[in-house]
């Protein structure tokens, strides 16, 4: 955590202030570093705690889940949405997902649903990384030092960091970070396999207590289940604010590419141990005191003291980066893509006032976005996966209307709000249990179904939204101030 | 041709993620090497997985993406 201050004070001397550079890093990262800082958004509490945890409970199928999810279906959209974003943003100098919609179909009412629904699904990833970090510190301390404290302590260093930073300090510690985790679970993993005679003799004792663990499937482990989450959480990934917005960072084509090539060898490197530990500790009878987390009790049972808190600190501090990185490109979308359309409509002061006062608002935006979230992971329950399967799902809403926008010159502004506006209502239904308090009312029982012939709302909501966005686009003409060409580009543009 | 290499590339897309995970082994419990086999499996995919990617980014890159009007 002190390397990662430090980084980011050298980063905030190398950083002009302007938005692109602050947002973008000026669009000129490197493919280790871009590598290293996507990875990194997504080595956060759902991968270090949830994911094991899931393992722990379910079975280490989990690792094929994110597999399929993140290594591939995720590095196929890298290409087909990603690198399609990356050259309409470097052609026409877009920093947000809301920036690109609202120029391409003339509407500024698109702008703001699209960052505004973004920075809903953002409030309760950023909420399970507060979670994470205050289960971590009680499962460390065994409940000496109360959750508030963890959840608070990452709050603080958060906001501190997103504000002195920028996109480059941010990049920059991902990567640090990143390389320091992926070693220490796989020296956590050799030290615990070796302490218990060796990944054959780890699987033996799970194949004892758990057998069903080792077969393929079964249990929470449906095919229409796993490819739900799957693609879900892959769509949804797409359109986190702070992974689309790296979709602009990268420096040129061959960082994309190569980005692209090495993406699934990462996944493999970190899901693989870092599932088959929370596998594992259930073989092991490894006990998890409640609120807590399968990895930091496995560990205080294996290794020694220090190495366990070595080991969370540094998922403390991953975490961390994957917060701030968030915050960052909420920031973004706040000042940008709502900020801005409602200072144009109560009428703009003098420019130099004005840049100052859209600095305050993305540092206060900040902090009381940070500070809300504190209050709420003190309250909500659900577990850390349930939490982050809710956000990843509501983002994935996104991603089919954002692709036909980039691919489908019939799109019109009205199929965009029915794909963007309707699928969130949708799913939004099916997370929060209004209609069941409407029907109890008015004295009916009334349920939405919490799956359909076994697969997800989430999914289900995505094929709405194509619907949607086609039909309304079909029925519906061209608006005047849309531009149907603007996405146009050429490889040339790229070099 | 650039629409049989769009089809050709898209078909590899499709198979990769279908074969992802390894469906003819459901409810397999067979362990190799101190992994459940599916898991090697999973190994080998996504090193497979890489390679693929890697060849595309060196022969067709911007296939479907570049110039599409």
């Amino acid at each position: 955590m002190v390397v990662a201050l430090a980084v980011g004070v050298v980063a905030y001397r190398l950083t002009d202030r302007s938005a692109e550079d602050y947002y973008l890093a000026s669009r000129t990262l490197g493919t280790v570093v871009l590598l290293f800082t996507t990875f990194a958004t997504l080595l956060s509490a759902f991968t270090f705690f949830g994911g094991p945890n899931l393992a722990f409970a379910a079975g280490p199928e989990w690792i094929l889940v994110m597999g399929l999810m993140d290594g591939i279906i995720f590095a196929v959209l890298w290409y087909v949405l990603g690198y399609k974003q990356w050259l309409v943003g470097k052609r026409h100098g877009y920093v947000t997902l809301g920036e690109m919609l609202g120029d391409r179909f003339g509407s500024t009412p698109l702008r703001v649903l699209v960052a505004g629904v973004s920075l809903v699904w953002l409030f309760p990833y950023v909420m399970l990384q507060q979670k994470g970090a205050g289960q971590a510190i009680v499962g460390l301390t065994e409940g000496a030092v109360p959750f508030w404290v963890g959840a608070g302590g990452i709050t603080l260093f958060m906001i501190a960091y997103v504000a002195v930073s920028g996109m480059r300090g941010v990049a920059w510690t991902d990567t640090l970070q990143g390389l320091f985790m992926l070693s220490l679970v796989w020296v956590a993993v050799a030290w615990i396999l070796t302490a218990v005679g060796g990944a054959g003799e780890a699987t033996a004792a799970l194949a004892e207590t758990n057998p069903e663990f080792l077969a393929l499937g079964g249990g929470l482990y449906s095919p229409q289940w796993m490819l739900s989450t799957a693609i879900s959480i892959a769509f949804g990934v797409t359109m986190f604010p702070q992974i689309n917005q790296r979709f602009f960072a990268a420096g040129s084509k061959k960082v994309l590419k190569r980005t692209f090539a090495l993406w699934p060898v990462l996944v493999l490197l970190l899901f693989v141990p870092a599932f088959m530990l929370g596998a594992w500790a259930a073989g092991l009878g490894v006990t998890v005191p409640e609120g807590s987390n399968v990895v930091p009790a496995l560990l205080a049972q294996y290794t020694p003291t220090w190495f366990a808190a070595l080991v969370i600190a540094g998922a403390m501090a991953a975490m961390m980066s994957s917060s701030d990185s968030m915050l960052l490109s909420g920031s973004s979308y706040l000042t940008r893509d709502v900020y801005r359309p409602l200072k144009r409509v109560f009428g703009e002061g003098e420019a130099a006032a004005e840049d100052a006062r859209e600095a305050l608002v993305a540092r206060l935006g900040v902090v009381v976005f940070a500070t809300l979230s504190f209050v709420a992971s003190l309250y909500t329950p659900g577990t850390l996966v349930q939490i982050g399967d809710t956000a990843f799902s509501g983002f994935a809403q996104l991603t089919v209307p954002v692709a036909l926008a980039l691919y489908w010159q019939g799109t019109t502004r009205y199929g965009m709000y029915a794909g963007v506006g309707g699928t969130q209502v949708f799913y939004v239904l099916h997370v929060f249990p209004v209609v069941e308090t409407l029907a109890g009312l008015v004295g009916a029982s009334v349920a939405l179904p919490t799956a359909y012939m076994g697969w997800t709302p989430g999914i289900v909501g995505i094929l709405l939204g194509l619907v949607l966005t086609v039909g309304v686009s079909l029925v519906t003409s061209t608006a005047p101030e849309e531009d149907p060409a603007v996405y146009r580009v050429d490889g040339v543009d790229a070099d | 041709m650039s629409v049989a290499r769009t089809v050709g590339w898209t078909v590899v897309a499709v198979v990769m993620m279908a074969l992802a995970v390894p469906w003819f082994l459901w409810d397999s419990a067979g362990v190799a090497f101190g992994l459940p086999v599916w898991l090697w499996w999973h190994v080998g995919w996504m090193v497979l997985a890489s390679v693929v990617f890697a060849v595309f980014a060196r022969t067709d890159w911007g296939l479907g993406v570049e110039g599409v009007h």
